[in-house]
């Protein structure tokens, strides 16, 4: 087996060594009964790498990818074009098979990056500190609610109705079983929803996203202002990262914490993961905030050097009363995120949200052009909702037999609304071209038929 | 006369006199040696009550976050405001500059059956 | 030429402290190399128009740095080569399980019918992304003996998150809402009580015995009316297994509750013994430690979490379900054989990209390959705890499985503590171990090699670790207080990045001439 270095002769030496005559001797802890002299019966056996390739080739041959066809679903993740080196760079070994950085000595290269990645998110949400990264945007989100229960010591927490319904899934969830009430308003597709009438004295977190489920971009200076009047925290989600690079970010309009499903930037959709949560705050809150942080100090020749720090908020040493139950955070999709904007840098990163928002508004022109198609929104980023003429769902199913993934329908993310069944969710990015956009036009007007 | 009486959490409390009602509280030379150096101290805000035995702060070394209980019921009079700039006064001076809050006692007779300094010192050398 | 067979070391090589060598390159942060208007990637000009943000501005500027490829390259190849990895030395961290990382499991991973596809295609077009989750979840089964497993969580702690939150919805389905306390033993992980303490449980501690075992007796004495679920890691932290398991979980379903088992230690007893047949009620997997998937430098993980019968309805959504045919659907909703899921723990589907990178490493190993692959970890765990039980301090009796765990007794009196030694270790050439867990052990050293260790690796590990415990006690504290010397960086003052938390960079300040 091409994984086990020991060979028999070693095994046998081992055991000498050890004074006992077999492995199972090693398991005599094990009831008796409880324990497996031999493998498991009715289980393959092992395979070879030309093997295990060709099985799995054909399991993934059973998927359609994204770059085979038009494609325009986004809803909290999408697909954008990573630079070959970033891939290249993550898959280096010194970074994929390390651990979490325990003994910085010998752990530098993770740390340097990690404090890199936190000022790189810091400066991107317009916030003063981030940490190390979360599992997702959802779950950072989920986490946002808590922390900024134990900022306010309240348990209500407002969330928008253009929330995407899975991070209002995953916080109430989480919610639930901690003591918090989090409430939800309504969606409302135009993006003119007002959330002002919910909050109260009693609430520790309104959250609210931008762009929103729909596309819409909001100005949040406004929500923030009766959020604090309140005592409440403002907590900011972004799902498309990409739109920090061309919209005034949450940190410059009054949010507390800003949270981002940073995916868009260095790291392929995989089918919803891993993927990484940004988290950012004011330095005030940083003993509150969840997650691991990297610290600059010095080392004992008065060299600078990088070191986890205020781990006494975390699990492995506050244990019960820990900050959160978090131990890993997303290391290597945190890596491909900073390394891409490293590679993008403001100019790039300026220039790639550009030429979204560019892709983006050309092809809802094209598609307002369809009979039977309405575009929802007065603004967006790269994402917009369109109306049609009939249940989205069978639409899309439709377009996709014929060659074209035309986005996400609504009903999928919210399927109690019956008032939302028409609408069809398209995201544009800089990977889709004149052409996919034609085709999905033509689907669409052949569909309304 | 002052009296110093210390718990067996390690805090120590002085007050002014042995019926005085205001108490000056914070952890032992023995406390902070433990805990090693020590980077943040969450404190109380004036004002609040606290009971015996209640958890009233929070000290964080390195490698470590600790408890500190209050060693009777009272409400917290003032904060050592130092304390936010400068958590290793604690290190340097546990039980002097580096007081933790003054207490305003509810009833000073939970104070009875603390140690005094001999007995502190013989429930340290106990513990080895 | 070599002819004479002498040392080609030369005498003298002390590459130490502060000295520039060669392939040990510094790096300066990306803001301080760069500006903003250097960019490494080529993308065309955005057609010109009005932007249409609503009522949002655009914004003037971020203050990132920008790297040419080249640039990039260089500077990230500098870091990754100020790091230990697996793929560079022994990385012997107890309860870690940092064993070796096939790249066929990268390459399976970039599949495009696994790595281009969208959560939210639709299922006619993401068969095989679900084909695959169902296969690995096929496997999770059959190697713990259970009947169901929840898929989403992202890492081991969300998995115990979700296991602890079904225990409660059960619990609360069954009208049993007293049941508000969890019992952990002294030894678990800080994740077990962390996770509780979350849920809104309260958590008792459960004494271990001499023998580094839960004290069944006072395990018993403890059970009652108002207990939820034990939370239990086995084999435990102290690297043993817990012979009484059986016992201990007919006595707490005999009370009425829940067995969680903590699977950070599957990898001891994968394909030897399955949970299922011990009497758990829910146990979560870390991928990244049983079945290889990277650790990335910390993440990202998966943690699925296997369920008894008594739990399986309560599991989180989505969850993959056959839909005949061989094809596949996702369970998205509460509603019909799914209407007591406790919801969504996740943005998507789960970690799909250390799916089918665990799937790669099970269907390489096979049912034969795993049963072999634990044998080997538990076998050089003990022969290390043999080879070195000489000279170090063994804090229980053998067999260990797949660590081997010795506390400080035998470094008493010679002024180097369990730290130093680690440092010195550093020194040469090996990751050092666990230190200081599990908390029950004084000074504990925690040491897993994992299957993928040579023999002769261990022996240069176990050598080296003699080596070191001689020099300590010859009374070199001092030359150990100084270690590691040889690092890109020696130890680093943890105390001053705690006090005065420096936790971004920012740009430097205007000098005072600048300013006026």
């Amino acid at each position: 087996m091409r994984y086990l270095p020991l060979d028999d002769a070693d095994r046998a030496a081992m055991l000498a060594t050890i004074g006992v005559e077999t492995v199972d001797d090693l398991y005599r802890d094990v009831p008796a009964g409880a324990y497996l002299p031999r493998p498991l019966p009715d289980l393959p056996p092992h395979a070879g790498e030309m093997a295990v390739m060709r099985s799995l080739q054909r399991l993934a041959d059973r998927s359609v990818p994204a770059g085979s066809r038009p494609f325009f679903c986004g809803a909290g993740c999408y697909r954008h074009h990573i630079p070959a080196s970033v891939d290249y760079l993550i898959q280096r070994g010194e970074f994929l098979t390390s651990y979490t950085p325990y003994q910085p000595e010998v752990s530098q290269g993770t740390l340097q990056m990690l404090f890199e990645f936190q000022t790189q998110v810091a400066l991107l949400t317009g916030m003063e500190v981030a940490n190390a990264s979360m599992y997702d945007g959802a779950t950072a989100a989920a986490e946002a609610v808590l922390m900024a229960g134990r900022v306010t010591r309240r348990h209500r927490a407002v969330l928008a109705g253009n929330l995407h319904p899975h991070y209002r899934d995953t916080i109430t969830t989480l919610a639930g079983f901690t003591g918090f009430n989090a409430v939800s308003a309504d969606p409302r597709p135009d993006g003119r929803e007002d959330l002002a009438g919910l909050i109260d004295g009693e609430t520790a977190a309104v959250v609210v996203q931008t762009p929103d489920l729909f596309g819409n971009p909001h100005d949040l200076r406004a929500l923030a202002e009766v959020a604090h009047q309140a005592g409440a925290l403002l907590v900011a989600v972004v799902t498309e990262a990409v739109s920090l690079g061309l919209l005034t970010p949450p940190g410059a309009m009054g949010a507390d914490i800003v949270v981002a499903e940073g995916q868009s930037i260095g790291n392929p959709m995989g089918f919803g993961g891993p993927h990484v949560g940004l988290f950012a705050t004011q330095s005030r809150h940083v003993r509150q905030m969840p997650g691991r942080l990297c610290g600059e100090t010095v080392d004992a020749d008065g060299r600078r050097g990088f070191v986890l720090t205020l781990s006494t908020r975390e699990q492995h040493i506050r244990r019960e009363k820990a900050t959160s139950n978090i131990c890993t955070n997303s290391g290597l999709c945190a890596l491909a995120f900073s390394i891409h904007l490293s590679l993008l840098g403001e100019a790039g990163l300026m220039r790639l949200a550009r030429l979204n928002h560019a892709r983006a508004a050309a092809a809802a022109d094209r598609l307002a052009a369809v009979p039977g198609v309405a575009v929802v929104n007065d603004g967006f980023f790269n994402e917009f909702t369109l109306r049609l003429d009939r249940p989205a769902a069978a639409v899309v199913d439709r377009l996709a037999d014929e060659g074209v993934i035309a986005g996400v329908p609504v009903s999928r993310l919210h399927p109690d609304r019956a008032d939302l069944d028409h609408l069809l969710l398209v995201a544009v990015t800089e990977t889709v071209e004149d052409e996919d956009i034609e085709a999905l036009a033509r689907g669409l007007a052949a569909a309304a038929a | 006369m002052t009296t110093l009486l210390f718990t067996r959490d390690h805090e120590w409390i002085r007050r002014d006199s042995a019926d005085s009602t205001d108490g000056t509280i914070g952890i032992t030379h023995y406390a902070q040696d433990q805990l090693g150096d020590i980077v943040f101290i969450e404190l109380p805000e004036v004002g609040r009550a606290v009971v015996k035995g209640e958890e009233f702060a929070v000290i964080e070394s390195v490698k470590a976050a600790s408890e500190v209980y209050a060693p009777a019921s009272g409400t917290i009079a003032a904060v050592n405001p130092a304390l936010a700039d400068s958590p290793a006064l604690v290190n340097e001076s546990a039980e002097a500059d580096g007081w933790l809050i003054r207490l305003t006692l509810a009833n000073p007779a939970e104070l009875d059956g603390l140690f005094d300094a001999d007995g502190y010192q013989a429930y340290l050398a106990e513990l080895g | 030429m070599n002819r004479t067979g002498r040392d080609t070391r030369p005498a003298g090589n002390t590459a130490s402290d502060g000295e520039t060598r060669p392939l040990v390159l510094e790096t300066p942060l990306i803001f301080e190399q760069a500006g903003p208007a250097t960019t490494g990637v080529d993308l065309p000009d955005p057609p010109p128009g009005p932007p249409r943000l609503g009522p949002v501005a655009e914004r003037a500027s971020i203050g990132l740095p920008g790297l040419s490829e080249p640039e990039a390259m260089r500077h990230y190849t500098r870091l990754s080569q100020q790091n230990f990895a697996i793929d560079s030395t022994i990385y012997p961290l107890g309860s870690c399980t940092m064993k070796h990382n096939p790249r066929l499991n990268e390459a399976v991973a970039r599949l495009p019918g696994f790595a281009d596809v969208h959560p939210l295609q639709p299922e006619a077009t993401v068969q095989g992304a679900l084909a695959a989750i169902d296969a690995l979840a096929g496997w999770l089964k059959d190697l713990t003996g259970m009947p169901a497993v929840a898929m989403t969580p992202g890492a081991g702690a969300h998995g115990e998150l979700a296991g602890m939150m079904a225990i409660r919805t059960a619990l609360a389905d069954r009208g049993e809402t007293d049941r508000t306390h969890v019992l952990v033993p002294e030894s678990a992980h800080g994740t077990n009580p962390a996770t509780a303490a979350a849920l809104g449980f309260e958590v008792d501690r459960i004494p271990a015995d001499a023998r580094g075992r839960v004290d069944l007796a006072a395990f018993k004495a403890r059970l009652g009316p108002d207990v939820a679920a034990i939370m239990l890691t086995n084999p435990n932290t102290c690297g043993l297994f817990e012979g009484e398991i059986i016992e201990i979980a007919a006595a707490l379903h005999e009370a009425g509750g829940f067995f969680y088992c903590d699977g950070a230690n599957f990898n001891a007893i994968v394909g030897r013994v399955r949970p299922g047949d011990l009497g758990i009620d829910a146990m979560h997997i870390n991928l990244h430690k049983t079945f290889s998937t990277p650790h990335g430098g910390g993440g990202p993980g998966a943690g699925p979490v296997v369920l008894s019968d008594a739990l399986a309805p309560y599991a989180p959504l989505p969850k993959v379900v056959a839909a005949g045919d061989g094809r596949f659907a996702l369970a998205e909703r509460a509603e019909g054989a799914h209407a007591k899921s406790f919801g969504r723990l996740k943005a998507f589907h789960g970690q799909m990209g250390m799916f089918t990178r665990a799937l790669a490493y099970i269907l390489s190993h096979g049912a034969d390959g795993l049963h072999q692959a634990a044998g080997d970890a538990v076998l050089n765990a003990n022969y290390l705890m043999a080879r070195l039980s000489a000279v170090m301090t063994p804090s229980f009796d053998g067999p260990c499985m797949h660590e081997a765990l010795f506390d400080d007794r035998f470094l008493k009196g010679s002024g180097v503590h369990t730290l130093d030694l680690a440092k010195a270790l550093i020194d040469e050439g090996f990751h050092p171990m666990t230190m200081y867990f599990p908390l029950v052990v004084p000074g504990a050293l925690l040491i897993e090699p994992t299957e993928s260790e040579p023999k002769r690796t261990l022996d240069a590990f176990a050598d080296a670790l003699i080596g070191l415990v001689a020099r300590a006690a010859a009374g070199e504290a001092d030359a150990f207080a100084a270690a590691p010397r040889k690092t890109p960086r020696r130890r680093l003052d943890e105390t001053t990045a705690a006090r005065r938390p420096v936790l971004r960079w920012t740009p430097p300040a205007p000098t005072q001439e600048a300013a006026e």
